[in-house]
């Protein structure tokens, strides 16, 4: 059931002002009326705990899981503050530290009746990596036997989690948390790094230290070390048009609404400019759980993520992640391929190029293996004494 | 290198002084700046973790500032002694002028002696036997250095009971300086378990108290709480019985402690408490618990208020406050809640000075004691609304971490100073209790607003007089003379006083 939208719908959202710490911009996302229906929880695991996850037989893969959320839902809207929003003693359950393994069978799955757990960006990451994961459909001869018979598999991406990004710590320990918060944007050097929004303030002031403990891609690890400040974005009030209090106070308003609309361009202007494949995992009740992968546009910005929304479509849930140039290439390719049944004539004619260069670039991209030897070598022999040309690279 | 606040032209900057307009060289308009620049700090830093930075960038950062003043401006540099300058910077610029005595000509060492000893005489105890202490371990040995702590040591009421209370503080301080004590307090410090018996009361029964659990109850509390723990006595035991002896700032300190102890013995007269120790201790209750004694909590607010301002009471007219209530007035672990005591405190102050009174929480609604740290700091549309009262004096006590939005609070006060009153009607005068590591000063709101350092509120009258040096628009000279007349009211009151 996977349908294309354009973009996310941040509607009901009102971006508030931003706080910049260093080259780290977070801009709150407030709500003025919150969903009290849908409640999150955060479990957070041991900080060394490296767990598996298993989705289906043969395809599990091992990655640093910081946390996982419990999602709490209820039909009779609850009163806000009461469920959902405690923190477990991770200590508290005995696990011993150090470095243990946990299996869990699958991704989502249901608790009991009224509670979703998921390990929210692995469940976006997995709709990333499950992309193409069966490899190719048609026997090509090309291709190798371990491709065609066993996919991908294993498929590995990296990430890097937000105590490594320099400077996010303090950005997130000296930000003013604001009563109607319910999200945040973040910007590292000016790029949309992450998005995160949750149904309630009492939720987001619950896990807005978990935002620490998250998943972040690649650029937003290397722009905070390159960058040191990005400047305060103040407006300047225009004196010439201002006789009396009222019209300062006028004033005052509009900046703030000029912000909010400038805003609503940058962020969710990145985040809807894009053709999204979204695909729903689980529903309960009136809420979809569902993620969505970007176009896989090499010259664009491309984010991964997970959204529950509610029947109407109004966003309850946002977490995303943005892919890095690398992913981003990986995942076109792959998509392309897909396009064209991994015919490689057929996807080299329609990315303008032959059957060489295509060759070439999977193998750059990290995907060598699933071509067969004699091809790849033909390929890497071909390019070696004549060196690397610029002009012959292709379009990666 | 330090230049953060102020735009001047080339030409100098022209200030408005009296109705007389001057043209100030740079030169002087950068040392006005600088010397106000380390007069907030010294009052407002303790080199203490801050919201915003650690105590490692705090304590680079104001010892960066120190040098920097003492090595272009030293008269300006000891004459700060004179001011409210807070106990951790005393302690460095007393260090600091000690350290480099040799640089001073010989009438500034005459001054800078004087300064120091009258200084010293109105320091807590701990904190100079702390400078001397300092003193010992950075190798600073000369014959004023000794002169300093022969005085003061001589000059201390009671040599035996320094002797018991600040035994290794005193110790060090007679090894460093030869200093020759008195009778049996020699002995005391530094052989005590040679004499079978003292004869001086304090001295035996310290000696008696390592034996004898009775005798330990009429120690001073510190020195008692180490001997208690040798003894095993129970924490609440040891409180119940130590109670006579605590002093005012102990009792306030122990509040929380006793009643976790269920210790119901050390009562607290807040009568007497000073009014900033009385808001953070308002604010360290949880907010059922100031509900539930708010008469007996406001009331002795007031009361502090009302001493600390004195004879000024209701002769500042019409003021507005706009008070500082968001997250990062939450202070830091070691300073809990500091900048929000200290607008409490200073809304409270207020409240006392002013003829007519509006407070103005940016969060809070209601009654001020149970203000909490939450939410952003958006100054701009509260200060406008302070502003629409027509105040002669609006006041605002804010860390300047001005973000929602940013930068909207110094445009308001911009436009409000260019085009709705420029005739200065309302003066307008920023309290700053956080110190800012990263711009050697406090956070600044605005160019044309008075910022100052605050470290206590019953301060803020002698501040506000200060104001007028802040904005740029005095003259260095002026700020001179200013110095100079308040180390001359400083000493002849010290010289009085002793």
């Amino acid at each position: 059931m996977t349908a294309t939208v354009d973009g996310i719908d941040l509607s009901g959202l009102v971006a508030g002002p931003a706080q910049t710490w260093g080259a780290i911009r977070l801009v709150p996302l407030l709500r003025p009326d919150p969903v009290t229906d849908l409640r999150l929880h955060a479990r957070l695991y041991g900080p060394d705990e490296l767990s598996i996850v298993r989705t289906r037989p043969r395809t599990a893969y091992v990655s640093f899981i910081p946390h996982a959320f419990v999602a709490t839902w209820s039909t009779d809207a609850t009163p806000a503050a009461a469920y959902g929003t405690q923190l477990r003693d991770p200590a508290g359950t005995g696990d011993p530290d150090g470095i243990r393994l946990a299996f869990r069978r699958r991704m989502a799955r249901r608790e009991d009746r009224r509670r979703l757990r998921f390990l929210p960006l692995h469940l976006a990451m997995e709709g990333y990596l499950a992309l193409q994961f069966g490899g190719p459909p048609i026997a090509w001869q090309e291709w190798t036997r371990q491709a065609v018979t066993r996919g991908l598999s294993p498929r590995l991406e990296t990430s890097y989690t937000g105590a490594d990004v320099t400077g996010l710590d303090d950005a997130l320990r000296v930000f003013e948390i604001h009563p109607d918060q319910c999200g945040m944007v973040l910007y590292v050097a000016e790029a949309l790094a992450a998005a995160f929004v949750v149904p309630h303030p009492d939720d987001y002031r619950a896990l807005h230290p978990t935002l620490l403990q998250d998943c972040y891609g690649e650029l937003l690890f290397h722009y905070s070390r390159l960058y040191e400040a990005a400047p305060d974005l103040t407006a300047r009030l225009d004196d010439t048009r201002i006789s009396g209090v009222a019209d300062l106070r006028a004033q005052l308003v509009q900046a703030r609404l000029d912000w909010a609309a400038f805003h609503d361009r940058t962020a969710a202007g990145l985040l809807a400019a894009q053709r999204l494949t979204v695909t729903p995992v689980q529903r309960m009740g009136r809420f979809t759980l569902s993620r969505f992968l970007p176009a896989f546009d090499p010259d664009a910005e491309n984010h991964i993520g997970e959204t529950i929304t509610d029947r109407a479509g109004r966003l309850a849930y946002l977490k995303t992640f943005r892919l890095s140039a690398a992913q981003t290439r990986r995942g076109y390719l792959l998509s392309r391929l897909a396009a064209h049944d991994w015919d490689l004539d057929a996807t080299a004619t329609a990315l303008r190029t032959d059957r060489r260069e295509l060759t070439h670039r999977l193998d750059r991209a990290g995907f060598g293996h699933l071509l067969r030897p004699d091809i790849i070598d033909a390929c890497r022999n071909h390019n070696r004494p004549r060196g690397r040309m610029p002009g012959k690279r292709g379009t990666s | 290198m330090l230049r953060s606040s102020f735009h001047y032209s080339p030409a100098g900057i022209r200030g408005i002084d009296g109705g007389r307009v001057a043209v100030m060289s740079r030169a002087e308009q950068v040392a006005c700046e600088d010397v106000i620049m380390f007069v907030n700090a010294a009052i407002a830093s303790t080199a203490q973790r801050e919201f915003h930075s650690g105590a490692a960038a705090q304590r680079l950062s104001l010892g960066f500032l120190h040098e920097y003043v003492l090595g272009n401006y030293r008269d300006l540099y000891a004459a700060t002694l004179a001011l409210g300058v807070n106990h951790h910077n005393t302690a460095m610029i007393v260090l600091n002028l000690l350290r480099t005595a040799r640089e001073a000509t010989g009438e500034q060492r005459t001054v800078e002696g004087r300064l120091i000893a009258a200084r010293l005489r109105t320091l807590p105890p701990q904190r100079v036997y702390g400078v001397f202490d300092e003193l010992r371990r950075s190798g600073v040995n000369n014959r004023r250095t000794r002169a300093v702590i022969r005085d003061w040591v001589a000059a201390r009421p009671d040599p035996a009971f320094d002797a018991v209370k600040y035994r290794r503080g005193l110790s060090a301080a007679a090894r460093h300086a030869h200093l020759s004590l008195p009778g049996e307090v020699g002995t005391m410090l530094f052989d005590w378990r040679r004499v079978k018996r003292y004869e001086t009361p304090i001295l035996e029964t310290w000696r008696r108290a390592h034996y004898e659990q009775r005798s330990l109850y009429e120690l001073p509390y510190t020195v008692a709480e180490g001997l208690a723990r040798r003894h095993g006595i129970s924490r609440a035991r040891f409180l119940s019985g130590i109670a006579p002896q605590l002093t005012g700032g102990e009792r306030l300190r122990l509040q929380a402690t006793a009643e976790r102890h269920r210790v119901d013995r050390i009562g607290m007269d807040l009568a007497t408490a000073p009014l900033t120790r009385l808001a953070i201790y308002a604010l360290s209750l949880s907010r059922p618990e100031r509900a539930r004694r708010r008469d007996e909590l406001t009331g002795a607010l007031h009361a502090a208020a009302r001493r600390a301002a004195g004879r000024q009471a209701g002769t500042w007219g019409r003021v507005v406050a706009v008070l500082d209530d968001s997250y990062s007035a939450a202070g830091s672990g070691v300073k809990r809640r500091r900048p929000l005591a200290v607008a409490l405190a200073t809304h409270y102050l207020l409240e006392v000075l002013a003829a007519d009174y509006t407070g103005l929480w940016l969060h809070h609604r209601g009654d001020p004691l149970l203000v909490h740290p939450i939410g952003a700091t958006g100054l701009g549309e509260r200060i406008l609304d302070g502003l629409e009262h027509r105040p002669g004096r609006l006041v605002i006590v804010s860390d300047g971490w001005d973000n929602a939005p940013p930068g909207q609070a110094a445009e308001v006060l911009r436009i409000w100073q260019e085009r709705l009153d420029p005739g200065r009607a309302t003066t307008i005068v920023h309290l700053n209790p956080v110190y800012d590591a990263g711009t050697f000063d406090v956070r600044r709101l605005g160019a044309g607003v008075a910022t100052l350092g605050i470290r206590d509120a019953e301060d803020t009258a002698a501040l506000v007089e200060l104001a007028r040096f802040a904005t740029g628009s005095a003259h260095f000279g002026e700020l001179r003379r200013n110095l100079a007349a308040r180390v001359e009211r400083f000493l002849d009151a010290e010289g009085a006083a002793a």
